[in-house]
């Protein structure tokens, strides 16, 4: 067992350890840096207007003040982020996983109006209305309200999950917009506050908030990461799960419940339009890296709280920079840079190992059409002489293009199959002839069997059946000869050639 | 309550704004890439702050370019993430969308002390003030909202009717499109254009909010209560005429009740467009819940198929 | 024909608890349509059933709808005399290879191991008994040295492997797959045979729903013929005859045109 899959088995305790760990120092510090939290300035300069848009950036000291969490108020915020990504990266890669990203956004955005509500209602009955226990109760029963008409609208009628969503975002952000307009012409407070919900803000935090939404994101966290075994069923394969007699529809329920607890602590810091790139960039990031789910929950975790961390520090040390927008960046930079540069399913990675095959198909097609050349001037396919041949009669051979033919016949010269003969003509090496036989007669028997297999051949190969002769192994061609002998089809030229010499040039 | 010619006005630049947005809307639907005008409305910041970053103004053409430009490149990055980093499709539009929004967001508070331009009115748009902002159409005084959502309008009918087989063929089987030679793919960015461009036109004026709802809403409605094509696009703009117009009537009445003075016009349209998909929804005439729960297998006729096998005895 | 469809009439009395699968009058509708027609099916026990019919048929909505996984519009079905959802331990399910997404992270093993989450309950994790029965899974469909293997390397037939040995680690008693042989090649079409009748051998039920009229009457000693109404049901020596084939096929054209009707109003 590897190291990797024990620390994903442990990561329920990995999670609680490093959450609980960031709550105590957390809390101890509170006592005598509380004094800290009114002299936290970001950016001291006020700056000239012909500055303003200038970044004012930030000195050593700020700096290491931010990395270390010394001041008070930048460690809650930084924190309650970091807490944050964590929860989002998890209970993101549940929602990726169940191709519902997107309804994660419509959720974000149906909360709107239940926290309109929650703020008229907490004024009405004399409180202050931005108190945030209340907001995020109304967020939430407006969460799942959104949540459950969706998956009405998807149960009951012939329109798709994307209408759905498309439905529950705009009319419920409508209905909020309609609110918040009534709000704003409320005289008892000030809603300036509320608007902050949609974009996001640093706000200072006060040390209630901080622990609640660091509750609320442990508390999911552990949620799915105890549901771990269930929740990759739902994804997988929803009908098995339902025939197994898992409830999937409360499955469903409880993870897109996750992602409203999720978005609603985070509103605050990354702001409802922003929060859902929380919840879907770290574990489509992750993605790439590795193929175990286990694995990737991690990788997101790490990512989502490596991106809450650094966006919430830097917008703590450069003014005017909001906090979520700076996240989702980082966020989305990792994502870039994972989509490119991931060792397996990376781009990169991808478009290089394609670009290798194409190379080893151009070099094998190059090598086969030599054979046919010499073939075609033996007087009898048994024996077939190594001779000098023009590269006229080569580029004839197949429609390749003049410079494309130079450039592979230049790759197969360098790996010794080719030498150049008198007078500009072409020859082939020992070791290229051997190949060459050995290809051409791999490409006869593919090409037999698809012709006498041709009613099931093409069902029974899992690749392009074009692109298969390139990549046949030896095993595979002990066994097609196998097959074809017992068919009795005969098999093709070149008989000499020994079937199973494998090459180690083209192996490479 | 007081309706003025103001209110007309601002009823028509929203009806106005309800057809440009629900022609392209029903092939969004029908395509199943509804999600497509939410991600593209938010994806135009950007745009919109860097053509406002260059020109100093709103409303001028280099800032309706790049936010235009903007909004297609949402749709082609989209396409590239989902296609090379093999990304599920809502999720790479997921990413897209909030990094350009991200983006945006970061230009237009970093300048905001500069100046005028708040995320906000993205979003909200001040409807409630397009009919202030006249400009002289044929000696006429009309809204500068109408004429430049109304050329829009026009432009995306003129495209969809002159399109329209195309179109149809292509949101209904995209494979087939490709062989009769109507690249499905051409017009998908031809759609998106069109989505970026109505979204540009409409948000200073109206906000974005409106376009997403009326890009789905209206055609899902109207899909609930017909299958076939033309009659859905029909419908589509009828739901959202009648909703622009509840909708601003409910504006300036509904928070009365309450002692209130009134609310975002453009909020209660797309709430509007909500409660009449609602009422399709519950009371369709043949797929309407209602009329699901009253029918019965009873319902169900022998089809006519069977008859020719024969019943096993 | 029972004139209502209530869940709650549901009476099983006359399903004896000796019979794997007995459906009564059941019928079935996607939207208004009808895809299957007051089924009367009685399975009896130890069989290796082939359920034939052409595409459209309702073979793979009678395996769903056996399985909850699709409401009945009426009819009742029973599993050893009681409704699955009281019998879920003694059924195993193969669903079709393309219904989920083979892409996903995870590995054979772990696919492999999902056969027993439903013994293992909520919150309780795969251990190492689990993944021992997983494993011996896989070694009776002969693929064990590929379950640390990613899923999405895996070649057709290998899925298709995978997903026998998921219902296998599942150790029931009523096997039900939808389209095991689709697409895989002769050797996997083999092997699956041949655990089919190991399964038989042990006295389980296995319902197979295949479309290959050449193999019939070699693979299944019990044949379902359906067109969206059970043709007919029995012994297959008795039942793959000419005729009923002519009936369960025949119904075909009809169909077809039917279909292309539908699809013309669809496109006008």
């Amino acid at each position: 067992m590897n190291i990797i899959s024990v620390i994903s088995r442990l990561q329920v305790v990995i999670v609680v350890c490093l959450i609980g760990l960031f709550l105590v120092s957390c809390s101890n510090g509170h006592g005598h840096s509380h004094g800290h939290s009114h002299g936290h300035s970001h950016g001291p300069k006020p700056g000239g207007s012909l500055a303003r848009t200038e970044i004012v950036w930030p000195t050593a000291e700020e700096i290491t003040d931010v990395a270390f969490l010394k001041n008070y108020n930048t460690r809650l915020v930084v924190i309650s982020a970091t807490c944050l990504g964590i929860a989002a990266g998890i209970v993101g890669a549940f929602l990726l996983m169940r191709k519902r990203s997107l309804m994660g956004d419509a959720l974000a955005h149906s909360t709107l109006p239940g926290i309109a509500v929650a703020f008229i209602v907490m004024v009405l009955m004399g409180g202050e209305g931005k108190s945030l226990p209340g907001l995020i109760l109304g967020a939430t029963i407006a969460g799942v309200l959104g949540l459950l008409t969706m998956l009405a609208i998807r149960n009951t009628t012939r329109l798709r999950d994307d209408v759905a969503m498309g439905f529950v975002l705009s009319v419920s952000f409508g209905f909020g917009l309609v609110l918040l307009g009534i709000i704003q012409k409320m005289p008892q407070a000030s809603a300036a506050g509320l608007e902050s919900f949609i974009y996001g803000k640093t706000a200072s935090m006060v040390a209630v908030d901080f622990y609640l939404t660091s509750g609320i994101a442990l508390c999911a966290a552990v949620a799915t990461l105890a549901l771990f075994k269930e929740f990759t069923l739902l994804c997988f394969d929803e009908s098995f799960a339902a025939t197994e007699g898992w409830p999937t529809l409360w499955l469903d329920i409880l993870l897109l419940g996750l992602v409203t607890a999720v978005t609603v602590i985070g509103m605050q810091s990354v702001g409802l339009i922003l929060i859902i790139a929380f919840l879907i960039t770290p574990p489509a990031a992750a993605r790439f890296w590795t193929n175990r789910l286990s694995t990737m929950v991690l990788l997101s975790a790490v990512i989502g709280a490596v991106s809450g961390w650094l966006g919430a520090s830097i917008s703590a040390l450069i003014p005017r920079l909001p906090a979520g927008a700076l996240i989702v960046v980082v966020t989305s930079s990792i994502f870039l840079v994972s989509m490119f540069l991931a060792p397996s399913r990376g781009i990169f990675a991808r478009s290089w190992r394609q670009r290798n095959l194409r190379k080893k198909v151009d070099r094998q097609h190059l090598l086969r059409g030599a054979y046919e050349i010499l073939e075609a001037n033996s007087f009898d396919s048994e024996h077939v002489a190594n001779r000098s041949f023009s590269r006229a009669e080569l580029l004839a051979k197949r429609t390749w293009k003049a410079k494309q033919l130079d450039r592979i016949i230049k790759a197969e010269t360098s790996f010794d199959h080719l030498v150049a003969g008198p007078s500009g003509q072409l020859q082939l090496s020992e070791s290229g002839f051997g190949e060459a036989a050995r290809i051409t007669r791999n490409h006869r028997l593919w090409e037999i069997y698809l012709v006498t297999h041709a009613d099931i051949a093409p069902s029974h190969v899992d690749r392009d059946a074009d692109m298969v002769e390139h990549i046949l192994e030896a095993d595979l061609v002990r066994r097609l000869e196998r097959e074809l002998r017992n068919r009795g089809a005969s098999i093709p030229s070149p008989h000499l050639i020994p079937a199973s010499t494998e090459n180690p040039a083209t192996a490479s | 309550m007081n309706w003025t010619s103001f209110d007309t006005w601002i009823v028509v630049v929203g009806i106005v704004t309800a057809i440009a947005c629900a022609v392209p809307g029903c092939f969004l639907v029908l395509r199943k890439m509804s999600m497509m005008g939410d991600a593209i409305s938010h994806a135009v910041l950007p745009g919109i702050a860097v053509g406002f970053l260059l020109t100093g103004s709103r409303s001028s053409l280099p800032m309706f370019l790049a936010a235009a430009l903007t909004g297609v490149l949402t749709a082609v990055f989209t396409q590239w993430v989902s296609k090379f980093g093999r990304v599920d499709r809502g999720a790479a539009m997921g990413i897209v969308f909030t990094t350009l929004f991200a983006i945006g967001l970061i230009l237009i508070v970093r300048a905001a002390d500069n100046v005028d331009l708040d995320p906000g009115c993205v979003l909200y748009g001040a409807m409630e003030l397009a009919p202030l902002d006249t400009v002289s159409f044929l000696s006429f005084q009309i809204p500068r909202a109408v004429l430049s959502i109304g050329s829009i309008m026009l432009i995306n009918i003129v495209i969809i009717a002159a399109l329209f087989k195309e179109f149809r063929i292509s949101s209904f089987d995209p494979g087939l499109a490709d062989t009769l030679g109507f690249s499905s793919n051409k017009l998908h960015y031809l759609l998106m254009t069109m989505v970026a461009v109505t979204t540009v036109a409409a948000f200073e004026a109206v906000g974005s909010i409106i376009v997403i709802a009326m890009l789905i809403v209206p055609p899902a409605t109207a899909l609930l209560l017909t299958r076939r094509l033309v009659p859905m696009i029909l419908i589509s703009c009828g739901v959202g005429t009648i909703a622009a117009a509840l909708g601003h009537y409910g504006a300036i009445t509904i928070p009365g009740w309450f002692g209130f003075d009134s609310t975002s016009t453009s909020g209660m349209m797309a709430t509007a467009t909500g409660l009449l998909f609602v009422l399709a929804w519950f009371f369709g005439p043949t797929d309407g819940l209602l009329s699901q729960l009253l029918r019965r297998r009873q319902d169900l006729e022998e089809p006519e198929a069977l008859r020719s096998v024969s019943a096993p005895d | 024909m029972s004139p209502t469809g209530d869940a709650a009439s549901e009476d099983l009395s006359f399903h004896p608890d000796t019979v794997p699968l007995a459906v009564h009058d059941l019928t079935v509708a996607y939207h208004r349509k009808p895809v299957l027609w007051d089924v009367d099916l009685d399975i009896p026990e130890g069989k290796l059933v082939g359920i034939v019919g052409p595409n459209g048929a309702g073979k793979s909505t009678l395996l769903k709808t056996c399985l909850d996984l699709v409401p009945k519009a009426s009819g009742e079905v029973g599993i050893y005399g009681k409704p699955y959802s009281e019998q879920r331990h003694l059924v195993a399910y193969v669903p079709q290879r393309e219904s989920v997404d083979w892409d996903f992270p995870v590995s054979v093993l772990d696919l492999v191991a999902m056969g027993t989450y439903r013994r293992l309950g909520w919150f309780r994790r795969v251990g190492k008994k689990e993944r021992d029965q997983a494993m011996q899974a896989l070694e009776q469909v002969g693929i064990a040295h590929l379950a640390d293997r990613q899923i999405s390397q895996l070649s057709g037939g290998q899925q298709q492997r995978t997903f026998l040995a998921r219902a296998l680690a599942q150790d029931a008693q009523v096997y039900f797959m939808d389209e095991p042989f689709a697409a895989v090649d002769a050797a996997t079409e083999e092997a699956i045979i041949a655990i089919l009748q190991e399964l038989n051998q042990k006295g389980k039920t296995c319902l197979v729903v295949h479309h290959d009229l050449a193999t019939v009457s070699r693979y299944f000693d019990w044949l379902v013929l359906l067109n969206m109404r059970i043709v007919a049901s029995g012994p297959t020596k008795e039942v793959f005859t000419k005729e009923n084939l002519e009936k369960t096929y025949g119904g075909r054209l009809s169909l077809l045109n039917d279909a292309a009707h539908a699809l013309a109003e669809v496109v006008r």
